[in-house]
């Protein structure tokens, strides 16, 4: 039968836009050069540490503490923005006010600001002594030179990708499909939580990724706010210099495997969720 | 349930969208509201929904005034021209999304409201698609879709905005079929907004024809074609030419010559003669008739049109002949008279009504021969 052919997977789809292996020839040796070489350079060093030496390595208890940090404020600080990310898009996209351009704008600026501008600036902010540190002080909160400091910076830093990925599916949203909700008897409440916000999630879980990614591998501004005591506000990326700064470099490339493996596993799975609800409800209706 | 509509006027900053505008819509009805682009049908239609709230003017639901009601509390049905389904729910999930949102006080078990939504999707012939994401189906099947998911409310009326619109031409006859069955059998009070004709006049028990914010004419599909009560109607609806005339003492003359028909009991003066194209009888020498040059002439399916130019200073008229009769006349030059036709006077002659809804208009049988 002719559909026989047709399911049998292809390396190359006929296609009347051209150029197909020149553009694959280049995006695979872009890709080599700048990541792969890069990466399998690490794991080739890591590889030669051999599995006991690795694990001992990587389960020192600093180790373990610092990934646990790096990952988990990076986790929170992605939540934070993802919740917060949509309700600035929903505010740039629905409705209209003088000053809108603005803060349009301003929302792009983590992108541009050196981090450690950002992180002195935090850090100036949330310090016992700083403007918000010393209302938050007598409340017995510590922000800087804790965890807690760590997720403000990487909040900071990571804001900008929920909304950037959100705003335009936001901006796509048919006015029709709320009518029809409220026509079907449906509250404002039930149009938001049950229509809208579900239409959202694919470029939801796509931003949300982004800021969790960068949040993972952001240096600058966290050592400046995060205080770097070891076991309790050290971050992985940190830990890895100061390992290079001891000439130990079969640590330093054990936790960057880690790191690298851990972010790997967990872009992954992020992004097929985000793929299967993709699929699900892309193209149109 | 019975609609009616009293003295609505809405306006869209200075622009009037409807200017006192009055319809009774009755119980069980299928009616249509018809007319060009800009005419207002689709604002009359929110109105009653509730998407939009009115400048001035009532809404009547039966005996209740429905105005100052909000959409979710007026229990309608609205269908939209690009179905407007909600993509990331399952067609049974989209259907059943009216009765899952309602109060729990008023809302069917979980299982109650599974079976009257898969009811709906067999009566729209979807049985087996239940599971389906929108994306995964036609525009026919999304429509009909949004209608299922319209009706599950139970609605007090089911309003449908260009509900074909989107859809093409082979799709959109057979769903046409497809609603007026579907009406004759669940008997929803039904308004549907649609700005083509064949769709108004095949589906609807009457026809409103609006334009320019106002209600042209309201009536059955036999009366909006045969009897249309004023000029826009008359060019509106089906194919139609006009000719300026003059009346004098009964006769009605095209230029220096009368044409051979009568307009008894009209005043003398200025008049416009509408005729359809297929209601002109060809005339062998000319006593009294219209005569012009053939342009142009195609064939349409089981007609010939035949362009004639009756003179500089008119535009073309067209008239369709049965292909026997119109390649068995002499081509360069075509006689005829109008066997039914309409004339309204010009609106300056009749300064006390606004529009020639009521002006004298005579309509007459054929005369002469």
């Amino acid at each position: 039968m002719a559909f026989r052919s047709s399911t049998r997977w292809r390396f190359r789809q006929p296609s009347v836009i051209p150029g197909f292996g020149l553009a694959l020839g280049v995006t695979l040796t872009w890709l080599t050069l700048i990541v792969l070489i890069p990466l399998s350079g690490l794991i080739w060093r890591s590889s030669g540490l051999g599995w006991s030496n690795f694990m001992s390595l990587v389960l020192d208890e600093r180790t373990v503490n610092a990934l646990t940090i790096s990952f988990g404020t990076a986790f929170i600080a992605a939540v934070v923005n993802l919740f917060f990310g949509v309700v600035l898009a929903w505010v740039l996209v629905r409705y209209r006010f003088p000053g809108k351009r603005v803060i349009d704008a301003m929302v792009d600026l983590p992108f541009a600001l050196p981090t450690a501008v950002a992180g002195i600036a935090l850090t100036a902010l949330y310090a016992p002594n700083g403007w918000i540190g010393s209302i938050l002080e007598p409340l017995g909160i510590k922000i800087a030179f804790t965890p807690a400091g760590i997720v403000v910076a990487l909040v900071f830093v990571g804001l900008p990708f929920v909304v950037r990925t959100v705003q335009p599916v936001m901006e796509e949203i048919d006015k029709e499909v709320e009518e029809a909700a409220a026509t079907l008897g449906a509250n404002r409440y039930q149009t938001i939580s049950r229509v809208l916000l579900p239409g959202l999630l694919p470029a939801g879980l796509t931003g949300f990724a982004l800021a969790f990614a960068r949040g993972v591998g952001e240096y600058g501004s966290v050592i400046f706010i995060a205080g770097n005591l070891p076991y309790v506000s050290e971050i992985a990326p940190l830990l890895i210099i100061i390992r290079l700064e001891e000439f130990n470099y079969p640590a330093a490339t054990a936790i960057a495997t880690v790191m690298l493996f851990l972010s790997f596993i967990m872009l992954l799975v992020i992004n097929s969720i985000q793929s299967w609800s993709r699929r699900r409800y892309s193209n149109g209706a | 349930m019975e609609v009616r509509v009293q003295n609505i006027r809405k306006e869209f900053g200075r622009f009037p969208a409807l200017d006192d505008v009055s319809l009774d819509i009755r119980s069980g009805e299928l009616i249509a509201l018809l007319g060009p682009s800009g005419s207002g049908k689709t604002t009359l239609l929110r109105l009653i929904a509730g998407l939009e709230s009115p400048t001035e003017g009532t809404v009547f639901f039966g005996a209740e005034d429905a105005s100052r009601k909000s959409v979710q509390q007026r229990n309608i049905g609205f269908v939209f021209q690009h179905y407007a389904l909600f993509r990331h729910m399952t067609v049974l999930d989209n259907v059943s999304f009216g009765l899952k949102v309602r109060p729990s006080s008023r809302r069917p078990p979980a299982a109650e409201i599974r079976r009257r939504a898969l009811d709906l999707i067999e009566l729209v012939q979807l049985s087996g698609l239940e599971k389906r994401y929108p994306a995964q189906l036609s525009g026919g099947q999304r429509q009909r879709v949004a209608l299922a998911r319209a009706m599950a409310v139970e609605p007090n009326v089911l309003l449908l905005d260009e509900p074909f619109g989107a859809l093409d031409a082979q799709v959109r006859k057979e769903l046409r079929k497809w609603l007026r069955e579907i009406h004759d059998r669940t008997g929803h009070t039904t308004v549907f907004v649609t700005h083509d004709q064949e769709e108004a006049l095949e589906l609807a028990d009457r026809v409103v024809v609006m334009s320019k914010g106002a209600i042209e004419q309201v009536g059955t599909p036999d009366d909006i074609y045969d009897h249309p009560v004023s000029p826009f109607v008359y060019g509106f609806i089906g194919e139609s030419n006009c000719l300026n005339v003059t009346l004098s003492s009964g006769e009605i003359w095209f230029e220096d010559r009368p044409i051979g028909l009568r307009a008894a009991n009209e005043p003398d003066g200025a008049a416009t003669l509408y005729f359809r194209p297929h209601d002109i009888e060809l005339i062998d020498g000319c006593g009294g008739c219209l005569a012009g040059l053939v342009t142009a002439s195609r064939r349409v399916a089981g007609t010939r049109h035949l362009e004639l130019d009756l003179g500089k200073t008119h535009p073309s008229v067209e008239i369709e002949l049965p292909p026997e009769r119109a390649s068995s006349t002499d081509h360069t030059r075509v006689a005829f008279r109008p066997t039914k036709f309409k004339l309204f006077r010009k609106d300056g002659d009749v300064a006390a009504i606004p529009r020639p809804v009521a002006s004298p208009a005579a309509e007459l049988a054929r005369t002469g021969t």
